[in-house]
């Protein structure tokens, strides 16, 4: 477990940021204490920083999980977000959708959001920004892209990683 | 029709009855049988027995199966007159038993037929029968489809069988052991059905042995041939059976056995951290679930009886809202009550339900340290920690018995011991076939390594805790009451109070086992009386951090000693700064060995012992904790360390960091290139074999 590097502080940042804008900064400096993002096996954690120091007694090999995964870098240097990181996307996700109950099945299996899907979106949404899918009942379920055209969402993670991805997760 | 065919049944039946009370009526009643093409028709029968059963175990009243059939094919409309008539009619034979039959008669009917239906069929389950052979006669015939053959012979062996019974009431199935040989190798079914009479006569003379045995039987006949029964009929190996024998008292016996042939209801809890439980009940409901609240003891538990969608895969349920766990799965956490803000060590977590419970009564605050040996099965741990939105977990991946080793000074540590599974037959039907005594003193054996080393992770001083949970899915007193006594009398626990008010108390002597009185504490759940998994919960306090030195004896004291002395000093209390302290308690366990430990390492220490012991990091895994904080530290310590306030606690941490460090240091040079390279960072081992490379090209 490290801290990141500069560069991969700045690629994790700008990805989050495309959701969450500039309230990424709410993530670091938060008034219930101290919290930080920690890299372990090529995946980003976010913790706090008294679970940081007990994770210092574990070592590295024996090491599987701390705090919150937000996602991992690629091989190619790239930051992919996981679906974990949704419980802290959701509350400052400036741009937001909220998805019809008949589509949002559909969603959680790894489809796109379609245009017939969309039951409201937050005002000014631009094309390729990311959003937050919400099921009617104000459920967090999806962080997405929007595009132009028929397909109003890229789909990049949904909850549904949960069972179908459990392996990839850590 | 149905009238008809009743008649006919009772017939059939009757004769066993009748026969012992009025004995000629025998070839009246074969007559009735060689007439009877009503006879197996009839689905009915079935519900029938038990009725039968219990008359005869009060009182010889064989009517109240006729009258049910009839209601049943007649429906509604007939009134208890008619029936009466038409019994009477048909019968001619009734004897006195026909007015009790007729009230029970009248309760029926106020039921659907289906409702009876199931009653019956219950009843059959669980009730015992004191059905004698005959009826299994009957039922072997209701089963083959030949009628003729099957007429002839029944006939035959009906009469046979009348002769029997009205010499020997109900023990004469122990006449027959030869007999029971050849038709075992006859036909399965029928033998499973007569095997599961003879269970239920059998275990009726047990439970009223001076006034039913048969003239010189030993009880010890009975039980050998109740256990083979048992195993036949129940497809039980032999060693499982004889523990669970001793284990219950043979009324409750057949009732575990078949609550294990049924699976319990699937119930979830609900995720306090993201929902509430009515809300979530509200939006299961619109999907189509039905479902109920769990018990009063829970608030959070709702129980699925049946639903359109898979429970397993709603958006609800991928939004983290509730966790699919049985509902024993509760009891321990609810045990445990973690409050907020401590320091937690679940260390067999997977998969995670219990880990995911304790972080919601946490209300995500404090750290839960969730430990399993199984790499494979921590997948599901993180999965689902993420899922429900906890965020104050450590997931590792540890054999539990290194615990105090790497991290000690918890203020409560739930156990839920690897174990035989005995508790949860209905779940996994290979333990009926697949335990034997080793398998059960193996599993015991390491659940006492770990019980200590659990125990040993506990900080007795903690303001809030001191406690220690252990449970196990198993029902195996080995497993259970005898692994706690154990740890009673090695370390410094006493049983507390689950805080569970319901479940049986654990036993304080088993066979020619006498446990400490206080196992009277635990609690011990059972499929049959409570409808969830078999369980075993024992909540611990632990008052002293000192380990008594034990008396020669088992293994463990070798390892446990050493490791345990992680002594807290009084005078360093927990609350000045939980995280760094509690780091720190964890090798500290290793001080006592400084004699093992390496010269370097030790004198190291040595300077800072008098502060405080705890803070010391030393022993037999110094040199692999010194690895670690290099690596891990490493990286930190530059950054982080500079970064952060330092308090005082933190201070004394970064001694530790500096010491560890420098211990590498020291370590490094001492060993060769390939040995370090082990411990070294990517992007040092690249350096290092570039360096290598150019050497070797020069």
């Amino acid at each position: 477990m490290r801290p990141l590097t500069d560069e991969e502080t700045k690629t994790m940042f700008e990805k989050l940021s495309k959701y969450i804008g500039e309230n990424i900064k709410l993530l670091v400096d938060r008034p219930d204490g101290t919290y930080c993002f920690r890299l372990h096996s090529d995946r980003v954690y976010y913790m706090s920083e008294r679970i940081l120091k007990l994770a210092t007694n574990i070592s590295r090999d024996k090491l599987v999980s701390v705090g919150t995964c937000f996602g991992k870098f690629t091989k190619t240097n790239k930051f992919r977000l996981h679906i974990t990181a949704l419980d802290f996307l959701a509350p400052y996700a400036k741009f937001k959708v909220w998805v019809k109950p008949g589509a949002e099945q559909s969603f959680l299996y790894g489809n796109h959001v379609l245009k017939s899907g969309l039951g409201r979106i937050t005002e000014n949404t631009m094309q390729y920004q990311g959003v937050v899918v919400y099921s009617m009942a104000d459920v967090p379920l999806v962080c997405c892209h929007t595009l132009k055209g028929n397909i109003r969402m890229f789909h990049q993670a949904d909850v549904g990683e949960f069972i179908r991805n459990e392996d990839t997760l850590t | 029709m149905g009238r008809k065919l009743d008649p006919a049944n009772k017939v059939r039946r009757g004769p066993g009855k009748k026969a012992r009370k009025q004995q000629g009526a025998e070839a009246e009643l074969a007559k009735f049988i060689i007439d009877g093409d009503y006879r197996f028709t009839d689905e009915n029968s079935k519900w029938l027995k038990p009725a039968k059963r219990k008359r005869k175990m009060d009182e010889p009243e064989s009517e109240d199966d006729k009258v049910e059939k009839e209601e049943d094919d007649v429906t509604e409309d007939n009134d208890d007159d008619d029936d009466e008539d038409e019994m009477v009619d048909d019968y001619g034979t009734l004897d006195d038993g026909s007015a009790e039959e007729f009230e029970e008669e009248s309760d029926g009917e106020k039921l659907l037929p289906i409702e009876r239906a199931a009653k019956k069929e219950k009843k059959l389950k669980e009730s015992m029968g004191l059905e004698s052979d005959d009826e299994d006669l009957e039922e072997e015939g209701d089963d083959s489809e030949d009628d003729e053959d099957e007429d002839s012979k029944s006939g035959a062996d009906m009469n046979e069988e009348d002769t029997i019974q009205t010499n020997i009431d109900d023990t004469d199935q122990f006449r027959l052991p030869a007999a029971e040989e050849s038709e075992k190798e006859g036909l399965l079914l029928v033998d499973l059905k007569s095997i599961h009479q003879r269970i239920k006569d059998n275990i009726d003379v047990l439970c009223n042995f001076s006034t039913k045995r048969e003239e010189g039987k030993e009880r010890a006949e009975y039980m050998s041939l109740l256990k083979k029964d048992l195993c036949t009929y129940y497809s039980y190996n032999n060693f499982l059976i004889e523990k669970l024998i001793d284990l219950f008292p043979l009324s409750e016996l057949v009732d575990f056995l078949e609550a294990n042939e049924i699976h319990r209801p699937v119930t979830i809890r609900t995720n306090t951290l993201k929902t509430r439980r009515r809300d979530l009940a509200q939006a299961l409901i619109n999907r189509g679930v039905n479902l109920d609240p769990l018990g009063k003891w829970s608030k959070v538990g709702l129980v699925i009886y049946d639903s359109s969608v898979p429970i397993g895969a709603t958006p609800e349920y991928l939004a983290g809202q509730y966790m699919l766990q049985g509902a024993s799965s509760f009891l321990p956490v609810m045990a445990l009550s973690p409050q907020e803000g401590e320091l937690v060590l679940d260390m067999s977590s997977a998969p995670g339900g219990k880990t995911t419970y304790i972080a919601q009564l946490m209300r995500n605050t404090g750290v839960i340290v969730a430990n399993d040996a199984n790499a494979d099965r921590l997948k599901s741990v993180v999965g689902n920690i993420h899922r429900l939105g906890v965020t104050n977990t450590v997931v590792c991946n540890y054999d539990g018995r290194q615990f105090p080793k790497v991290m000690g000074g918890f203020d409560r540590v739930l156990l839920d011991a690897p174990c035989s599974g005995t508790g949860v037959i209905a779940k996994d039907p290979a333990v009926k076939t697949s335990k034997d005594d080793a398998d059960i003193h193996r599993s015991a054996h390491l659940q006492k390594e770990l019980l200590l080393s659990a125990i040993d992770s506990v900080n007795a001083e903690s303001p809030t805790g001191g406690y220690l949970v252990y449970c196990t899915c198993s029902i195996m007193v080995e497993e259970n009451e005898w692994v706690v006594d154990y740890a009673l009398k090695k370390r410094n626990v006493k049983l507390v109070p689950a805080g569970l008010d319901f479940g049986k108390e654990g036993f304080t002597r088993f066979k020619e086992r006498r446990f400490h009185p206080s196992l009277r504490l635990s609690r011990r759940f059972y499929p049959h009386s409570h409808n969830m998994d078999g369980f075993f919960v024992a909540k611990l306090k632990k008052f002293s951090n000192v380990i008594p030195t034990a008396p020669a004896g088992k293994d463990e004291n070798t390892d446990a000693p050493e490791a345990p002395v992680v002594t807290d000093s009084p005078g360093e209390k927990p609350s000045q700064s939980g995280t760094t302290k509690k780091i720190v308690t964890g090798r500290p366990g290793s001080l006592k060995d400084k004699n093992k430990a390496n010269g370097t390492a030790g004198k190291k220490k040595a300077n800072i012992e008098p502060k405080s012991k705890r803070d010391s990091p030393t022993g037999p895994k110094k040199a692999k904790f010194a690895k670690k904080d290099g690596e891990t530290v490493k990286g930190e310590k530059a950054k982080k360390a500079a970064v952060k306030t330092a308090d005082e606690s933190k201070a004394t941490k970064d001694e530790n960091k500096d010491r560890s460090r420098f211990e590498k240091k020291q370590g490094q040079k001492r060993k060769t290139p390939m040995i370090a390279k082990t411990r070294m960072g990517k992007n040092k081992f690249k350096k290092l074999t570039k360096m290598l490379e150019k050497q070797n090209t020069n």
